[in-house]
């Protein structure tokens, strides 16, 4: 049926464009779709109810009423709402004024302490910070053992005194740690605690103690992005059992809409601080409240777009690429490298399906074929070192081994071959400083979306040039418009 | 009524001495018909390496091989009430929708089983809340009863390969430590392989599970081996080592990660080169919401997914997903997670489920 919020608005408001104006049904109606949209997104109900009550409130005055675009405008308050409730500014990590800075962390099993806390020291260590990992983990076997391979890859010292699988005390490793820190010079003590329940009474006076004995700046709450309704009665046992500073919220990088950001926000009153994206110890952002609105409005994410190819296109690799095309050196290996790279970013859908308006063109999208880069990649595959380097030595008897090589046919190398040329001759282009221009590459990335609605098969070209383009562009752009802070690096984006 | 499954035979002594050990079962009795007359114990397993599992048709239990009943669990008192805020009755019946809204059944499924309560109180004349309840109890135990909710373990094509699987965090090798354990209670020899090379000291921590189950592991040989290669020595030191059941634990992985998505179905690929696998579990944590369908469609395209294992519902979870997964999806639920202890688990069953969310 329709798949996000923008589409059932656009659907409830067809029939009322000969009105212009919306009556009170009209905006019950919407405000159904808004609740639904938002249930389905793991907000929690209770949450849902205050919610959609305040947005009525805005809607039913004189707002609404005058709006152009009906809908859009009930998106975007719904939007600003959204935002408010998650907290509107991006906050920081607080340090303590003397001594060493000490985080606790806290939440349920599997929410993803253990590896949040090795990226959360590896980037206070890249932010010249001294921290160290204390294991106070000692139930879950071998998390002791977790923790000090992540510390490990962090360049981080570990502090586990015990072997953990349920030996120790965990209050008093706490302490020592504590202790052990100041003795060594520490500035950031991060304490990984076990997963807990909210219910478990024992573990929470547990978890209280640990609090007592520790005396956190920082009591970051960690939370699955996945968990459900469920996520408003945790995050008040955690709020009420141990007292939270802040949540992090995990595993981002999955599809959940994560509606319980906006369960917790609402229920605690407390900010998320940091966003964990993925496994890798980089995978770890702070939280931009706008950013998690229109996920869970599932309004596309033109911003983490532009930031994901930032992130995969790295700036040395990038700047060594532009190298090339400005001394005309670009070569279909590099080509078969962008094309990895982009890959790396995930599923040419999911991608694409991250740019607004992406709904509307769901059936286009489903029809996507994701083997044609991979078949791609088999020609390219297929080619000589000389080939790959000079295209321009193929001729026919080459191309027909290619594509007997590849499994594909001559008509499919051709056509690579082709496309290849246009790419090249389009960067060289934008190379030679027509990069300014391409600030507008936030815009234009929709428009290759837009192309998509017609389908047909040069459309589809269309897409790989974009990879093999925007990587730097992209980032440009976004440097330009001032989202994101100048060096991609993980240090200076926090603005700490 | 306990749980079926064939066993290889094994000297009698074997099979009886767990026994003791197993906590607090409703019924703790292993039966040991001979259905069959006997034959040589080890004949048909022993040659089977390259083998491909024979082809054969009517793979009824071969003689060699015992019935075993495994005994029964009741998780019901894990699962907490959905009733303890709301007040059940003909008044608030559209409350319902709310509750098992907060159950995470999601909002489909929500208006659908209050749309039926609805219905049949009508017809039967329900009015109080204990029959409404009896009402809700019975139409999610109807619409939970399946008859393939028992593990997979009775086709006698040995070793039993349960592959297992499921995102990050859902506590997937914590299920199989379980398994493990008690499997190997009721005399079967159990190996783990530790698929699961990815996350740092993953294979310590599935170590320690099969160190406290008694059952083989197979370890990856190198740091960051492929998982597929290391599920597949699995194959070879169950065959070799003629294990009944072997157990592939997995690297937690997303659903949208596509790379992460080819290399399970690459491990199940290479599995079915020696083995047939016999049950794909799928761990979802109850406290997930709506991306838990999500979850289970994209794996049950990948790897196939033959059941669910429903975990952490000692929470105050319900794991309401489970009904949307078993209903649109039609994967049944087997295995219920209800604590971090050995012993904390039980087999799904429908009507305890209900009684458990309307009690």
């Amino acid at each position: 049926m329709f798949g996000n919020l923008s589409d059932r608005l656009v659907e409830t408001f067809k029939n009322l464009r000969s009105k212009g104006k919306l009556s009170a049904a009209d905006i019950d109606a919407t405000l159904r779709e808004i609740r639904r949209a938002l249930l389905e997104a793991d907000v929690a109900l209770e949450v849902v109810k205050t919610f959609v009550g305040a947005i009525r409130e805005r809607a039913l005055g004189d707002e609404v009423n005058k709006a152009l675009n009906p809908a859009q405008q009930v998106v975007q308050i719904v939007n600003e709402e959204l935002v408010q409730i998650l907290g509107g500014q991006q906050r920081k990590l607080t340090f303590a004024k003397t001594g060493p800075t000490v985080i606790m962390l806290a939440g349920l099993q599997g929410s993803g302490k253990t590896t949040l806390a090795g990226k959360l020291a590896k980037w206070l260590k890249d932010q010249g910070q001294t921290p160290v990992l204390v294991a106070a983990d000692l139930q879950r076997p071998n998390a002791v053992n977790q923790l000090q391979v992540v510390g490990e890859r962090a360049g981080v010292e570990v502090f586990a005194p015990e072997p953990g699988n349920g030996k120790g005390d965990p209050v008093k490793v706490s302490k020592d740690a504590i202790k052990f820190a100041e003795k060594k010079q520490f500035s950031v003590v991060i304490v990984d605690t076990a997963g807990r329940l909210g219910i478990d009474e024992e573990l929470m006076s547990q978890a209280r103690d640990i609090r007592k004995a520790v005396d956190p700046d920082e009591v970051l709450f960690v939370i699955d992005s996945m968990i459900g309704q469920d996520a408003v009665n945790v995050a008040k046992a955690f709020e009420d059992g141990v007292g939270i500073t802040g949540v992090v919220l995990t595993k981002l990088d999955g599809d959940a809409r994560g509606g319980a950001a906006l369960s917790v926000s609402s229920v605690t009153g407390k900010p998320i601080i940091f966003a964990s994206t993925g496994e890798g110890l980089d995978a770890f952002e702070p939280f931009y409240p706008d950013r998690m609105a229109s996920r869970i409005l599932d309004m596309g994410d033109i911003l983490t777009l532009i930031e994901q190819a930032q992130k995969q296109f790295d700036d040395v690799e990038a700047a060594k690429m532009a190298d090339k095309i400005a001394k005309n050196e670009f070569t279909l290996e590099d080509f078969l490298e962008q094309m990895q790279q982009l890959k790396k970013m995930g599923s040419m859908k999911d991608l694409l399906a991250k740019l607004p308006g992406a709904g509307q063109m769901k059936n286009q999208l489903e029809n996507f074929d994701e083997k044609e880069i991979d078949r791609t990649e088999a020609i390219i595959r297929s080619m000589t070192p000389v080939e790959r380097r000079q295209p321009k030595v193929l001729n026919g008897s080459r191309r027909l081994r290619i594509a007997k090589g590849s499994g594909t046919t001559v008509t499919e190398v051709n056509s690579l071959v082709n496309r290849f040329e246009q790419a090249a001759k389009m960067m060289k282009t934008m190379a030679k400083g027509a990069m300014p221009q391409m600030g507008g590459a936030m815009p234009g990335m929709p428009n290759i979306g837009g192309g998509y609605v017609g389908g047909g098969k040069s459309k589809k070209n269309d897409k790989k040039k974009k990879g093999s383009k925007s990587g730097n562009p992209a980032k440009r752009a976004a440097e330009n418009l001032g989202i994101v802070p100048s060096q991609g690096g993980s240090g200076s984006s926090f603005g700490l | 009524m306990g749980f079926l499954f064939w066993k290889k035979k094994d000297k009698p002594e074997e099979v009886v001495t767990p026994e003791v050990e197993v906590p607090a079962p409703k019924k703790k009795l292993f039966s040991k018909p001979k259905p069959q007359p006997k034959v040589e114990p080890t004949a048909v397993v022993e040659p089977a390496i390259e083998v491909i599992p024979e082809p054969v048709v009517e793979v009824i239990p071969e003689p060699e091989k015992v019935e075993v009943v495994l005994p029964k669990r009741s998780f019901a008192k894990g699962i907490k009430s959905l009733f303890t805020r709301v007040k059940f009755d003909p008044e608030n019946l559209d409350e319902l929708e709310d509750v098992l809204i907060q159950a995470d059944f999601g909002v489909d499924a929500s208006e659908q089983i209050v749309a039926e309560v609805k219905a049949r109180a009508k017809k039967s004349g329900a009015e109080t809340e204990t029959e409404l309840k009896a009402i809700l109890a019975e139409l999610i135990t109807e619409n939970l009863t399946r008859t393939d909710r028992e593990l997979n373990l009775s086709s006698g094509q040995l070793p039993y390969v349960v592959l297992v699987v499921g995102v990050n965090g859902v506590g997937k090798t914590t299920t199989i430590g379980k398994l493990a354990k008690y499997l190997s209670e009721a005399g079967s020899n159990v190996v783990i392989a530790a698929a699961d090379t990815f996350r740092a000291a993953a294979v310590e921590q599935i170590a320690t599970w099969a160190e406290r189950s008694g059952a083989t592991l197979v370890r990856p040989k190198s740091e960051g081996q492929d998982p597929a290669s290391v599920a597949f020595e699995g194959t070879e030191v169950a065959i070799a080592s003629q294990a009944d059941v072997l157990i592939i634990d997995t690297a937690g992985r997303l659903q949208n990660k596509v790379d992460l998505m080819n290399e399970l179905d690459k491990i199940r690929r290479v599995v079915e080169k020696n083995c047939v696998i016999a049950e794909v579990l799928l761990v979802i944590d109850a406290t997930t919401g709506q991306n838990g369908m999500v979850q289970a469609k994209a794996f049950a395209e990948v790897a196939k997914v033959t059941g669910v294992a429903l975990t952490k519902l000692d929470g105050t979870a319900k794991g309401g997903i489970v009904y949307s997964i078993q209903r649109e999806l039609g994967i049944p639920v087997k295995l219920v997670g209800v604590g971090e202890g050995i012993a904390d688990f039980a087999f799904f069953e429908a009507s305890e489920f209900a009684r458990g969310l309307v009690s």
